[in-house]
């Protein structure tokens, strides 16, 4: 059988990923999470995982470095999501990309600044609103910057909401609901078919099993 | 611009060096005498026209492809060619005028504003053939097999053939009676098959039941010739062109079944650009990240010209050819001599080009690197006669 390489996401994707690839009949032949390799062989011969940061993950899979690969919505919508389909929704860290501001703050007239590490994402959501706004990039700590007034808004995950609560801000409007995808190299889908398709179905099943 | 920057080419822009070139230039010699021996006559239409003529009859995607320039002469705008195909339909409609059908085939660099695949050439050469004024499964049959044929011509290893029916996704969207803009949604979920988001558009925008539940098919309609079947027997009740594709699409099957490639169907894909009509095809490579080729039938392309035909074709990616094919530089040596002033040399170099050898001219008293020069013998005069010696024996 033709070699599947799989990317993985890591970190929490990666805690959720792994008993459902376990549950499809796929698991690493060592302990990924004590392990600092990034390649992995599995029990299957043909299926070998790779581990990346979630952001890197829809690249490897555009550019066929990998067959399939596993990301949270929120990193694909950003991506743009050239070359690549989106199957399965594994229905795995499940979250909501939002906006949000200090609590209680009026609403800003005019143009809006927006810290964000989702730039294309913030920039479709305003400009759908009729808003003018203009992006800040960040890659972490997004929270800081409303309170520090270095943006209005900011656009960011949100899970609980105890981080935002915890820094002062206050979740406004939903953007999307956002949980980890199943993506396929577009090529790869079609000319690997037979064995991508196979670890489609097993982890459909599973999926299915857990609704 | 500082002096080490004044090299760089812009990104997916890039030269083909001699090697490369040269297998570059055999391929495309290869495929026009196969082209011709099929009887499709080479035509070469202009890098650039007006706007009106080159985008009249093609989709938006291929309007967001085109580079365009002003005309000095006119002040009008012109486009430079994305794709060669609607070209050939605009000299088939005006120019051309044959009753009966009309097979034309090209090779000529077009430009795209963005690489149709990552890392692709901005620049690519595209090579194809277009069948005109012919509806009949046989047009597309013929032109599928010269598709395959061109592959095994090409040299390129075991492909995936990619089929497809662009009737089947929009004799169900006819249905459903969507405005332009919610059609266009559909289509971009399509491209990507994300089951979720596609139940979730159509939970918002289907209101008749048995529509949506064809319509959630379509993402699932992919893989081996079970597909057919699967498809038979789930869009049980769809409208008759959906029906229609279905069965044309299997008789494309049975017939291209005694090739060796592996067939793929995907009922829900648009491969290429939106001017197609009816049967839609590519070609894979395993491994290999970009697209080799497509082609399908597109009729009514030329009515924007005054005269509508049917029309099937397809085009070819050159450079993915080359580098999927095993179609070398051709490994031809040369015979290099050195300008002494010796007459009868000179005569025998010419005598050596005119019978088509390589003869490569040295100049006195420089260092040669002859594997540069492609060469493996030397023309000289030995024991007063000229003869060729091989260079490992010099």
């Amino acid at each position: 059988m033709t070699q599947i390489t799989v990317a993985l996401t890591k970190g929490r994707i990666l805690q959720e990923t792994l008993p459902l690839l376990q549950a499809a009949g796929i698991a690493p032949l060592e302990d990924i999470t004590r392990s600092r390799k990034l390649l992995f062989a599995t029990n299957q011969a043909h299926i070998r995982l790779l581990i990346l940061r979630g952001v890197d993950v829809p690249t490897y899979v555009q550019f066929g470095a990998a067959d399939v690969g596993v990301a949270g919505k929120d990193t694909l919508l950003e991506h743009g999501g050239d070359g690549y389909y989106e199957p399965l929704d594994l229905g795995i860290a499940a979250c909501r990309l939002m906006t949000a501001s200090v609590a209680g703050a009026p609403p800003v007239e005019g143009r809006i600044i927006v810290a964000t590490k989702y730039v294309n994402v913030a920039r479709q959501f305003y400009a759908r609103l009729g808003r003018q706004a203009e992006f800040i990039k960040l890659y972490g700590a997004m929270e800081l910057a409303p309170i520090l007034n270095l943006a209005d808004e900011i656009v960011d995950i949100v899970d609980t909401g105890k981080t935002l609560a915890a820094n002062g801000l206050e979740a406004r409007d939903h953007i999307a609901d956002i949980s980890s995808r199943l993506i396929v190299n577009k090529i790869a889908m079609k000319t690997n078919y037979v064995s991508i398709q196979h670890i489609l179905d097993a982890l459909r099943k599973v999926v299915e099993g857990k609704q | 611009m500082v002096e080490a920057d004044r090299w760089i080419l812009p990104d997916g822009v890039e030269d083909i060096f001699p090697e490369r070139a040269r297998s570059v230039e055999r391929m495309r010699r290869r495929l026009l005498d196969l082209y011709e021996c099929w009887g499709y006559d080479l035509v070469i239409p202009p890098m650039l026209e007006y706007t009106e003529s080159l985008l009249t009859a093609a989709g938006e995607d291929l309007d967001l492809m085109t580079f365009r320039v002003t005309d000095q002469l006119s002040g009008r705008m012109m486009g430079i060619r994305a794709d060669i195909t609607p070209q050939t339909a605009r000299m088939d409609a005006h120019s051309l005028a044959v009753d009966g059908p009309s097979r034309l085939c090209y090779a000529g660099t077009v430009l795209h504003t963005r690489a149709r695949d990552p890392l692709s050439s901005r620049t690519p050469i595209s090579i194809g053939v277009e069948l005109f004024g012919e509806r009949c499964l046989q047009a597309d049959l013929e032109v599928i097999s010269l598709f395959l044929e061109s592959l095994k011509v090409a040299e390129v290893g075991p492909v995936c053939l990619d089929l497809g029916h662009v009737d089947i996704c929009r004799g169900l969207l006819r249905e459903a009676h969507l405005d332009a803009e919610r059609e266009r949604q559909f289509y971009a979920l399509l491209q990507h098959k994300g089951v979720r988001d596609i139940q979730q558009w159509i939970s918002t925008h289907i209101k008749d039941t048995r529509l949506a539940q064809w319509l959630m098919l379509l993402p699932t309609l992919t893989g081996g010739t079970d597909v057919l079947d699967r498809a038979q027997d789930q869009l049980r009740g769809a409208p008759c062109e959906v029906l229609a594709a279905l069965k044309l699409l299997r008789e494309v099957a049975t017939a291209v079944s005694q090739n060796d490639v592996d067939v793929y169907f995907d009922l829900s894909e648009m491969p290429g650009y939106h001017y197609h009509t009816g049967l839609v095809f590519g070609a894979y490579a395993r491994g290999y990240g970009k697209t080799l080729g497509n082609g399908g039938r597109y009729d009514h392309i030329g009515e924007a010209f005054g005269r509508s035909r049917p029309a099937t074709g397809f085009a070819f990616d050159l450079y993915a050819l080359v580098s999927q094919g095993t179609i070398d530089s051709g490994g031809v040596k040369g015979i290099c001599f050195i300008d002494s002033g010796d007459r009868e040399i000179f005569t025998e170099a010419e005598r050596l080009r005119a019978a088509g050898e390589r003869v490569v001219q040295l100049f006195a008293e420089r260092q040669v690197d002859y594997y540069q020069i492609n060469c493996d013998r030397k023309l000289l005069r030995e024991n007063g006669r000229v003869v060729i010696k091989q260079l490992c024996e010099i």
